[in-house]
């Protein structure tokens, strides 16, 4: 399989507006992305996400490394690699005192697509993005989600061969994140190669083939969630007890059929057991506690969350906002 | 394939189609900036005008229009300042940087769009100047090489604008920043008081002032009254040195901003 995306080494240094204070926003960022496929990059604010995206869109220079999209140097041969690629970001950048078509022509129009051809394209997307009621409405009367997925239109109306999406949902409400996925969904059944960022986990998870976790500039795990989820650590059985005199008793017990050290809190009641063998383990555990007429309050078979994932990888919770300066200053 | 369906003048085409409809969607803009023209022809034509004296007796509402137009084109330099930031805080001029379009269409685009622009506003102008009593008196073929010189001046604003809104974070930077610099440059001119009143030291700046040089011209080809700044060579030949000027003037900041566009975020 051909990689669609290759960066290697990436490094982007930005100088603090106040003084020689540097702030390497890029420390080495190496990812492929075979055709076809989707990489999820995942981290918080300011782990350096949009950073790579507008370095690999030739929005932005590397200091050094070098990439290429479909094999076009990003900094040599930038105009190529404008021409197979479509971009959508944060920021829904779109001109809000246009409507939906003008906005889609005069893109479509920018893309070196000839008038009629373009008209045609406008046409399919509006219908596509469910969108052709509102196609002669400014944008301004669009609604959030309306807005992202005009932006989104936009970056297809080339037909790019890779398509990068830099948070794609941020900020959206439930049902139009989950609208956004649907339809993202769709473009990658359809073969679109895809690079997308965010910060949820759940997205990662949902809509990428492999994820790579970013963090202060740096890609610190890469794989499958399946993949990164086992590098964490395996299932658990997690057990809360309705008497909290008896949980010496309890690991006693339980450490016969762990796979691991058995952890304790005696202030929730809690114990928690690691295992391998899905539910079978789970019964085991619960028959002998109850053989020892240890009575339990809640017991669950738990894997680990990518939540888990990031927090051990990171040492924070992906969520949490960073102090490091906003990487788009 | 024809120079209109892609390339560098094609995308120029776009951005200008794309800049043109946007004005009559954001009205307020069009009509604020006449308002506040004809703001000052009132203030000047019916408040202070009557204390103010023209050396040779003419008519001041005559002496007044050219200085107006003159200075509601150097303000257009603000609407291109505060547009071009309003794109980049937007993203959209990421969005076009990421486009497999010419670069340089997004300024030429840009100015072009303007310029049209501050046509339509001449032209309104104009009108609201024959009602208070302005006239031309030279005929038709110094009056268009007037408005000539003004929308060259409106394009060459146009490229200062493009590169200040661009040098600057965000609109409300570009608003204050084009004001403070475009006010001192339109009241340091002939296009309110006869030059001749200012202060010895502001002189000179008032008579090399582009601002100046342009009114000038214009009361020359108008044939509205003109009073001299003094006998130095811009007084004598405005015509030459406001085309002078503008050529100077695009030189230098056409090249600024396209540089300034390459680089942004880079």
């Amino acid at each position: 399989m051909t990689n669609a995306i290759v960066a290697e080494d990436l490094v982007k240094v930005y100088k603090s507006r106040r003084g020689s204070q540097e702030v390497r926003a890029l420390d080495g960022v190496s990812l492929t992305v075979p055709e076809g496929t989707v990489l999820g990059l995942l981290g918080p604010n300011g782990a350096g996400k949009t950073t790579t995206v507008r370095i690999l869109t030739t929005l932005l220079r590397p200091d050094a490394g070098f990439a290429t999209v479909s094999g076009y140097d990003v900094v040599k041969q930038s105009r190529d690699v404008r021409s197979i690629i479509g971009l959508s970001g944060q920021y829904a950048a779109v001109d809000e005192n246009l409507t939906g078509w003008e906005n889609l022509y005069m893109f479509g129009r920018l893309y070196e697509l000839p008038k009629a051809k373009t008209r045609e394209r406008v046409g399919e997307l509006l219908e596509q993005f469910n969108l052709s009621d509102a196609g002669d409405r400014t944008i301004k009367t669009y609604s959030g989600g309306m807005r992202r997925r005009l932006d989104l239109a936009g970056a297809l109306i080339g037909d790019p061969q890779v398509l990068f999406l830099d948070e794609p949902t941020t900020g959206l409400d439930p049902r139009s994140r989950l609208a956004m996925w649907e339809v993202i969904r769709g473009l990658v059944n359809a073969g679109t190669t895809l690079l997308l960022t965010t910060q949820y986990l759940e997205e990662a998870d949902e809509l990428a083939d492999r994820i790579a976790v970013v963090d202060t500039g740096k890609i610190i795990a890469e794989g499958t969630a399946d993949e990164l989820k086992t590098q964490v650590g395996g299932e658990r059985v997690e057990i809360t007890l309705e008497d909290a005199g008896r949980i010496e008793d309890a690991r006693r017990l339980l450490s016969a059929v762990s796979t691991g050290e058995v952890e304790v809190e005696p202030r929730t009641k809690r114990i928690i057991s690691p295992t391998q063998g899905g539910s079978k383990r789970l019964l085991e555990a619960a028959r002998i506690l109850d053989d020892e007429g240890i009575e339990v309050e809640d017991i669950g078979l738990r894997r680990p969350s990518l939540d888990d994932v990031f927090l051990t990888l990171t040492g924070h919770k992906a969520e949490e906002e960073t102090l490091e300066e906003d990487e788009n200053a | 394939m024809s120079v209109l369906e892609s390339g560098p003048v094609s995308d120029a085409l776009v951005i200008t189609w794309r800049n043109l409809k946007r004005i009559p969607r954001i009205p307020e803009l069009a009509i604020f900036a006449i308002l506040q023209s004809i703001m000052f022809v009132l203030l000047f034509a019916f408040v202070f005008g009557g204390a103010i004296p023209l050396p040779d007796g003419g008519n001041y509402k005559e002496f007044l229009m050219p200085g107006i137009f003159v200075q509601t084109i150097a303000f257009a330099s603000a609407t291109t300042a505060i547009g071009m930031a309003d794109d980049m805080g937007k993203g959209l001029i990421d969005r076009f940087r990421s486009l497999p379009m010419a670069r340089s269409a997004v300024l030429t685009g840009r100015t072009v769009a303007d310029v049209i622009y501050q046509a339509g506003i001449l032209v309104v102008l104009m009108l609201a100047g024959l009602a208070v009593g302005w006239r031309v008196n030279n005929g038709v073929e110094k009056f268009l090489l007037a408005v000539l010189l003004l929308l060259g001046f409106a394009y060459v604003m146009a490229w200062i604008g493009v590169w200040i809104g661009l040098a600057v974070p965000n609109t409300e930077t570009a608003q204050q920043l084009t004001f403070v610099t475009i006010f001192p440059l339109t009241f340091i001119s002939n296009v309110f008081v006869p030059p001749e009143s200012l202060p010895a030291l502001l002189q000179p700046i008032a008579e090399w002032n582009p601002v100046s040089t342009l009114t000038a011209s214009c009361r020359e080809l108008f044939g509205n009254p003109n009073p001299n700044i003094g006998d130095g060579f811009p007084s004598q030949y405005p015509i030459a040195v406001t085309i002078g000027w503008s050529i100077l003037l695009i030189a230098i900041f056409a090249p600024l901003a396209v540089r300034k566009y390459r680089n942004t975020s880079r």
